[in-house]
């Protein structure tokens, strides 16, 4: 921002009138204005970060969910959920979802991935 | 269960680690005892239930041994680089009061992106991983039981890994975390979308694990030029953390700001700090208050950093604290040091104490500090308003918005501008598709889940968070650098019973001295590190100086490395005087009327350690019946023998504190050979007393006792029945 003098009389005239409870009140007014839009951002947006916090909790460990998040990530399927993913592929070949996490890992079943996973692209 | 007379087992902590399970989840207040319960004789307004093994403050054994806990949490913050010489450190502050456990993390874990695991040595911090909180969260269960007050574990959860981090913190029992997106972008340079995306999935694990919550503000205070100018931006960086925190799913009651009084003296401290104190108290009615002790302005002088901490303190107590953290005194100068970190903890506990109940009698005029007040809510409103003029917070973060040194709406144009699409990290973040899914629970965001589930993980036979069987514990992947390789040599020199001393590491050797030299500042520097080299010390390091006059002196504070062991086996300690059970020398002395006469000898005016050695209150010979005749203070010897002649004393109390040019060896001299001269030296006990006084310097020195330091009136009682006895027989 440019340099600028202190006009806080000048640009505090609308609020000098205000009682303090509606100081108070309009200050979080203003704040939830600015947060609104970054939390809609959160709800609807993903990262490797949280996909690997995804596969924590379903008991892999960090290794393998590092391992995972970058293979999903450079196929560009970060977006369907990585924990998603591991999930079609455990229940279509009948394994469980660590094995099937293993089984990716190694190289497996990606053709599998790619059939479901790719094409539908629009955005939630 | 805890010796207290034994360091904690360390190898003990890690058996079985991989089994290991955290007694609880979420965060635990103290318990607050009503309002004028009485702790030994006095009453107290503001404190929570003791502890059951406890070191109190120094002055304690004044008012019989109590040791009060003021109602607000303590926070230590505790992080060498070695988790296994942290617990020790831990164990040494909830001893002291802290029931609120901080650890910080290594240079550089914000950019590791992921989880590291093992118990690789840190810097300036501890690497966060699991074997690691495992550990010291079991070690923390068990000094919890010894102290009898639960402890809050804490760490961070930021950088590129936080919702990890979270899910790694709600599993392994951490109590407490540091979460503020805008920590990572404006300090940590980490990409801001990506920042906000995983900070929400990150708050809403931290609000299912009933974890409190500390935003990370204060630190536009820290990098600030001026700290008092960023005071409204810091009220809006609070609100967007709080508000943002709500939205993820947070309660109000587990979210705190994290506040320091921003400046200090030779500002007038209290005119700037108090006014900010309440706007941000009355703004943020219901979320906790996390005063944090100020840094920016510490030195290296330990004694300045303690004044400034215990006016910080009082702030607190004048408004209000949930937590009061605390900053060792020596953070302007290392790593802190184990006995630092107690000192912080006994400024916090010491002054929350001194100050109980101050509120009744002590009231901040509000008339008078309204206007500022009002003033900083109004600043920081202008500031929210021209973010969303610029279109966002992300709009007015590129334009340099943040830590801006002028006081808004002042701009100096000087603020952290950071891209919304730059930075570390950047284009890492995926919109989520319609058909987005994950499989856990406590998933914040958009979640395509299949129809007709009631909870999430039932899809995969549950979450960890649910089935924490499920969680995979890794030991070690770095053979070199690991607890066990650091441990060896600690077990080689208990097996070898050697010790060195420490500030931080187990036996690292590090000594701190402290000397003036009548030299100016840079001669005294050069002076100090000859010493130690003279002295064989190795690596002697300058940490503090203070210039008594430019010309007349200057004071040194240096650290230096030892290089020998110290053999415990061939230490010896100086014999403890033997005490006769009380009833014994009461029945004696019932039986045999004893009298003494007393004086401290030669030109000395010291009477306190007499007095406390003679008189009932405080537990002095006068108790057991012992009569004495007290002859004040600069008693020649020739006054103290006549008059024991002439009252036909037992014995001759004879305290000396100076010793000027051996004066006291002298005076113990004369009074020997005086005895003699009057031939009553087999008839009395000549027995000496005083700080520098020890029992074979008296004897040498002819006479038949010597007291020194923290002696109590029935060692002496002891030693004159127990000798009359011997001459009965």
């Amino acid at each position: 921002m440019k340099p600028r003098k202190d006009d806080f009389q000048e640009r505090s005239k609308h609020l000098q009138k205000m009682t303090d409870a509606e100081l108070n009140q309009y200050f979080w007014h203003l704040v939830e204005k600015v947060v609104d839009p970054l939390i809609k951002l959160a709800e609807t947006h993903t990262s490797p970060s949280v996909e690997r916090s995804v596969l924590l909790r379903m008991g892999f460990n960090s290794i393998e969910a590092g391992k995972l998040v970058d293979m999903i990530f450079q196929r560009g399927l970060l977006s369907k959920g990585a924990g998603h993913i591991v999930w079609r592929i455990a229940k279509e070949k009948n394994l469980d979802i660590l094995q099937a996490g293993r089984e990716l890992i190694s190289g497996k079943y990606w053709d599998d991935v790619d059939r479901i996973f790719k094409g539908v692209n629009k955005n939630a | 269960m805890l010796d207290p007379k034994k360091p904690i087992n360390i190898d003990e902590i890690l058996k079985d680690l991989d089994k290991y399970r955290p007694k609880r989840r979420g965060w635990t207040w103290r318990k607050k005892l009503p309002e004028g319960t009485k702790i030994g004789e006095y009453e107290y307004h503001q404190v929570s239930e003791n502890l059951k093994n406890s070191v109190p403050l120094p002055a304690a054994h004044y008012f019989g041994g109590i040791d009060p806990q003021p109602e607000v949490v303590i926070t230590s913050e505790i992080a060498s680089g070695r988790f296994e010489d942290d617990i020790r450190r831990m164990r040494m502050a909830a001893w002291h009061g802290a029931d609120h456990i901080m650890v910080i993390r290594t240079l550089g874990q914000s950019h590791y992106d992921g989880l590291i695991e093992g118990t690789p040595e840190g810097i300036g911090g501890i690497p966060i991983t699991r074997k690691q909180l495992r550990a010291t969260r079991k070690a923390l269960d068990l000094i919890e039981e010894e102290v009898g007050r639960p402890i809050n574990f804490h760490s961070y959860v930021s950088g590129v890994a936080g919702p990890e981090i979270a899910v790694l913190f709600a599993e392994e029992g951490v109590n407490g975390a540091h979460q503020d997106p805008q920590y990572n972008v404006l300090y940590r340079g980490i990409n801001p979308i990506r920042s906000f995306v995983d900070a929400a999935v990150a708050k809403r694990i931290m609000a299912f694990a009933g974890m409190l919550q500390i935003d990370g503000a204060h630190n536009a205070n820290a990098s600030a030029k001026l700290a008092w100018t960023v005071m409204p931006e810091l009220l809006v960086q609070h609100g967007i953390n709080c508000m943002y925190s709500l939205k993820a799913g947070m309660k109000k009651e587990y979210i705190a700001l994290s506040t320091v009084p921003p400046v200090v003296s030779p500002m007038p401290e209290f005119r700037y700090n108090l006014p900010y104190a309440v706007a941000l108290r009355e703004l943020f009615d219901g979320f906790k208050f996390r005063a944090q002790m100020n840094t920016r302005y510490i030195e290296s002088d330990l004694f300045d950093a303690t004044r400034i901490h215990v006016l910080n303190t009082l702030i607190s107590r004048l408004t209000s604290a949930d937590l009061q953290s605390t900053i060792t005194p020596d953070e302007g100068r290392n790593v802190p040091w184990h006995v630092n970190s107690i000192r912080g903890v006994e400024t916090a506990k010491h002054t929350l104490i001194a100050l109980d109940g101050m509120k009744k009698y002590v009231k901040i005029d509000e008339k008078e500090i309204r206007e500022k007040v009002r003033e900083l809510k109004m600043r920081a409103i202008l500031m929210l308003e021209e973010i969303l003029d610029m279109g966002g917070y992300f709009e007015a973060l590129e334009a340099g918005m943040f830590v801006d040194n002028g006081y808004y709406p002042e701009r100096m144009g000087d603020g952290i501008a950071r891209k919304k699409d730059g930075e570390i990290a950047a284009g890492t973040v995926a919109p989520r598709d319609e058909d987005y899914m994950a499989p856990v629970c406590e998933h914040f965001g958009y979640n395509n889940l299949p129809e007709g589930i009631e909870k999430p993980c039932d899809l995969i036979g549950g979450c960890t968070f649910h089935n924490p069987e499920k969680i995979q514990f890794i030991d070690e992947l770095d053979e070199t650098d690991n607890v066990n390789i650091r441990l060896e040599k600690i077990r080689d020199m208990k097996k070898r019973n050697v010790i060195k001393p420490e500030v931080e590491w187990f036996a690292d050797g590090w000594i701190q001295m402290d000397m003036t030299f009548a030299l100016p500042e840079e001669l005294a520097e050069a002076a100090a590190i000859a010493l130690c080299e003279k002295l064989g010390l190795e690596e002697p390091t300058i940490i503090h100086k203070t210039v008594l006059h430019p010309a007349e002196g200057t004071y040194i504070e240096v650290k230096a490395k030892v290089p020998f062991e110290i053999e415990v086996d061939k230490l010896e300690l100086p014999k403890k005087p033997e005490t006769l059970p009380e009833d014994e020398i009461f029945e004696y002395v019932k039986n045999n009327p004893i009298h003494v006469v007393a004086g401290t000898v030669g030109n000395d005016e010291h009477s306190v350690g007499l007095r406390e050695i003679l008189d009932i209150k405080h537990g002095g010979i006068e108790k057991y019946g012992i009569k004495y005749t007290y002859l004040g203070t600069s008693v020649p010897p020739e006054k103290l023998i006549d008059a024991a002649i002439e009252t036909g004393a037992k014995a001759i109390l004879a305290s000396m504190i100076i010793t000027h040019n051996d004066v006291h060896i002298k005076n113990m001299q004369r009074l020997h050979e005086l005895a003699i001269e009057k031939g009553i030296r087999d008839k009395i006990l000549i027995i000496a007393g005083g700080t520098q006084i020890n029992n074979d310097l008296a004897i040498e020195n002819g006479l038949d006792a010597g007291f020194g330091r923290g002696t109590k009136g029935i060692h002496v009682a002891s030693f004159i029945v127990k000798k009359l006895k011997e001459e009965n027989k």
